[in-house]
């Protein structure tokens, strides 16, 4: 730079203006600082993003609908806990994995025991949910677990838990025969306000029933007691039976979706909450839910010697009027020596439904067990107690068995060690009436129709012949006499009509009438004038008046 | 070689501002009388500025492309675009056009001044007397091509502004944003302390 050292001595000094001359401040450029704040700037940045990464999951489902990479976000409670950053097809093609970021604070989501499924709008019948989803797309939904572990793999539930971890509240088990309606989801009602929700159910190992487990959320959990009687409220309950028509329904919510109610029992019963999973009978109506526990059933048999049109099967059995048990079966028998067809009723009766009655029966009977029943039921026997199938409703025409003491009941053999113990029986009500008809129909039977037919025949047999004398004799001899009255009547009416010949005749015979009579009065006024005239005859005519110029009619008229 | 004569050579320098001739001075301190303003001969750290402008700049390229630089939320989705996957987007969508001129004002513009004041510095500073006018006219360049790289900033404003429909559709501007406009200001502060006159210093040198 010696031409920059050469320029140093100005050549016109002072026609320049000469610089002013500042102290500056700072010794160093400041202008460092600025890659120095971009460099912290940078680092921070990536420090905050590694140390803000959470642990990394994979999820399998079994579809991907609605999920997408990049965009997708993991929430627990409606808060952003992650996001799906790839999806893939498993090599088996059955399902597909997501590897999900979960986020820094949410490590406690890569635990055993985490749950996670699609939130997808779903309409069922309890309802439709995630309808918000229908607009922001679908997302994954998180339920942490209790468990510490890390855990990094994960299936994902195809449908959302029903109950959340940690929820207040207890599960219960339930025993049914059969699903019915109920789903996952349906709800449990208690005093027909919802208080949980069945959560799960599968078939029972030997196949024969179902168990369900329900959920109940606190603090209304307390309100399943040791003794709380379940029974299922689904759909419309209408039952036409022996006492008439029945209609039942818990909600118009459970009509459509099912739903579980739960009760106390009335009278005395535990009243402690029961324990979680405790298990209960699903009962399938109130009713039988709420009914006394039926204790072990019976199976008894009843042999009718008559038709039992009407009685059919879950036909009630009563007792004295007290519902005892059920109609299991009524089958046909064939008895040689009578050759007839007696109906064989099988019921199934619950002794402890009879309540104090049967502990102090089989208190004195002092049987035990199998053999106790079979021991009261002789005892009553032997007092006339028969089975009779009753006229439940005349409507319908429903039957039932009604066990009944019949004084007069003639007595029967009894063996109570048959297996199953035949209850004899007695006619019931409706035979009396049938028996009645039939004596009835007796007496209507004896009335002699055939002969009173038989004369009836003659009879009109006769009349048959009476009619067609008549018809060939008298009738045409009647026609002809009218025939003949017809033609009189025509000759008198010719003969009376006005021009006929008679008539003229009469006319001119009563004007030749006429003139004799004039005549005669001439004749008698001559006599009178000429009484002489009767012996001297009668004189030569004097000359004729002249001035009486009148015919011999008008000298009478003149005359008198 | 007949050079023109330079101001430094004749004893002159002037002032930057209200361009007064005044008589030469070294010290780095020295004043215009006139307007007060700082005097010297070529500017001052020109080369250091621009490197370290250049530098934090390049630094701060990283997240603006790594980070999301706007949020598109709609009805049924919600998008966060990065610099590159808007630029695909766009390409996919059916706008290569736009996709094109994006990608050139958002990726090889900036790529291109780093790459330019890269080669500048390194040539001043080696004091390499070759193509002296070819890089003054690639400084020229890079000083007209330098605020047309704001436009993913200016997309991203104006859209955010515009499109606010509450949850119809809504567009928000990102943090990836703010460091893409940094690196622009930076490049372009970069350029501006480059002092040009040192591409004929050297020259002159030899």
């Amino acid at each position: 730079m010696s031409d920059t050292n050469q320029g140093n001595t100005p050549v016109q000094d002072d026609d320049l203006p000469q610089p002013e001359v500042r102290k500056s401040k700072l010794g160093f450029s400041l202008i460092w600082l600025v890659p120095i704040i971009a460099a912290l700037v940078g680092i921070s940045l990536m420090v905050t993003h590694f140390t803000s990464a959470g642990p990394k999951i994979t999820v399998t489902f079994l579809t991907a609908e609605g999920i997408e990479a990049n965009k997708t976000q993991v929430k627990y409670k409606n808060v952003v806990i992650g996001k799906v950053t790839t999806m893939r097809l498993s090599k088996d093609r059955t399902h597909i994995s997501v590897v999900i970021d979960l986020e820094k604070d949410a490590a406690a989501f890569a635990t055993k025991g985490t749950r996670y499924w699609v939130v997808r709008p779903r309409i069922g019948a309890s309802g439709v949910s995630g309808i918000d989803t229908l607009l922001s797309g679908a997302f994954i939904g998180a339920d942490a677990g209790d468990s510490q572990d890390d855990q990094n793999d994960f299936t994902g539930l195809e449908t959302p838990p029903a109950v959340t971890h940690g929820a207040p509240g207890r599960r219960f088990v339930l025993h049914a025969s059969d699903l019915g309606s109920l789903d996952i989801g349906s709800p449990v009602y208690y005093r027909r306000i919802q208080v949980g929700r069945i959560v799960s159910y599968e078939l029972d190992k030997d196949g024969k029933g179902v168990s369900l487990q329900l959920f109940v959320d606190g603090p209304n959990d307390r309100f399943v007691s040791k003794d709380a009687r379940f029974w299922n409220a689904s759909g419309v309950d209408v039952s036409l039976g022996a006492d008439g028509l029945k209609l039942n329904t818990q909600s118009l919510a459970t009509v459509i979706a099912g739903g579980v109610a739960f009760q106390d029992p009335p009278g005395p019963h535990e009243e402690t909450a029961a324990p979680e999973m405790q298990e209960f009978t699903l009962f399938n109506d109130q009713g039988t839910a709420i009914a006394p526990p039926d204790g072990k059933p019976r199976y008894i048999r009843m042999r009718f010697e008559h038709s039992l049109r009407g009685l059919a099967v879950d036909a009630p059995v009563e007792f004295l009027g007290v519902k005892f048990g059920r109609v299991v079966s009524v089958n046909l028998d064939y008895d040689e020596k009578t050759q007839t067809f007696p109906v064989i009723v099988g019921a199934v009766v619950y002794p402890d439904r009879l309540g104090q009655a049967h502990d102090k029966l089989a208190k004195l009977s002092g049987g035990d067990g199998d053999s106790e029943m079979p021991k009261i039921m002789s005892g009553l026997v032997a007092h006339g107690l028969r089975a009779q199938a009753r006229n439940g409703n005349l409507l319908t025409g429903q039957l039932y068995i009604a066990l009944d003491f019949d004084p007069k009941a003639k007595k029967v053999e009894f063996n109570p060690n048959a297996r199953p113990f035949e209850i004899p029986t007695t006619p019931g009500d409706f035979d009396h009436i049938q028996e009645q008809v039939a004596s009835i129909v007796d007496k209507i039977e004896k009335i002699p129709f055939d002969s009173i037919g038989k004369n009836l025949d003659g009879s009109l047999h006769e009349l048959n012949a009476t009619l067609k004398q008549v018809n060939t004799e008298l009738l045409p001899e009647a026609k002809r006499t009218l025939q003949g009255v017809n033609k009189t009547v025509g000759t008198a009416n010719d003969a009376l009509s006005e021009d006929s010949p008679l008539q003229q005749n009469i006319g001119n015979t009563l004007e030749e009438l006429q003139r004799t009579i004039r005549s005669v009065r001439a004749f008698t006024d001559y006599l009178g004038r000429h009484p002489e005239a009767l012996l001297r005859g009668r004189g030569a005519d004097a000359a004729p008046p002249v001035s009486t110029p009148a015919t011999p009619k008008q000298g009478k008229d003149v005359q008198p | 070689m007949s050079a023109p004569p330079r101001a430094q050579e004749l004893g002159m320098m002037s002032c930057h501002v209200c361009r007064l001739v005044t008589a030469y001075s070294e010290d780095p301190h020295a004043h215009c009388p006139r307007c007060h303003s700082a005097l010297h001969v070529r500017k001052q750290g020109s080369i250091a500025r621009s490197w370290a402008l250049l530098l934090a700049a390049a630094m701060f390229y990283i997240p603006a492309n790594v980070f999301p630089i706007m949020r598109t939320q709609s009805l049924s989705s919600k998008d966060d675009n990065t610099i590159l996957s808007g630029i695909f987007e766009l390409w996919r969508a059916g706008s290569p056009g736009l996709a094109v001129i994006v990608f050139t004002a958002s990726i090889v513009v900036p790529m291109l001044k780093f790459i330019i004041m890269t080669v500048l510095l390194v040539s001043v500073q080696r004091s390499s007397g070759l193509v002296s006018k070819q890089r003054a006219r690639l400084y020229r360049f890079v000083e007209l091509i330098g605020y047309w790289s704001m436009l993913d900033v200016f997309v991203v404003a104006i859209l955010s502004a515009l499109v606010h429909f509450q949850i119809l559709s809504r567009v928000e501007p990102l943090p990836g944003v703010v460091y893409f406009g940094v690196v622009v200001v930076l490049t372009m502060l970069s350029a501006m302390s480059f002092d040009p006159r040192l591409i004929w210093d050297n020259r002159k040198s030899q």
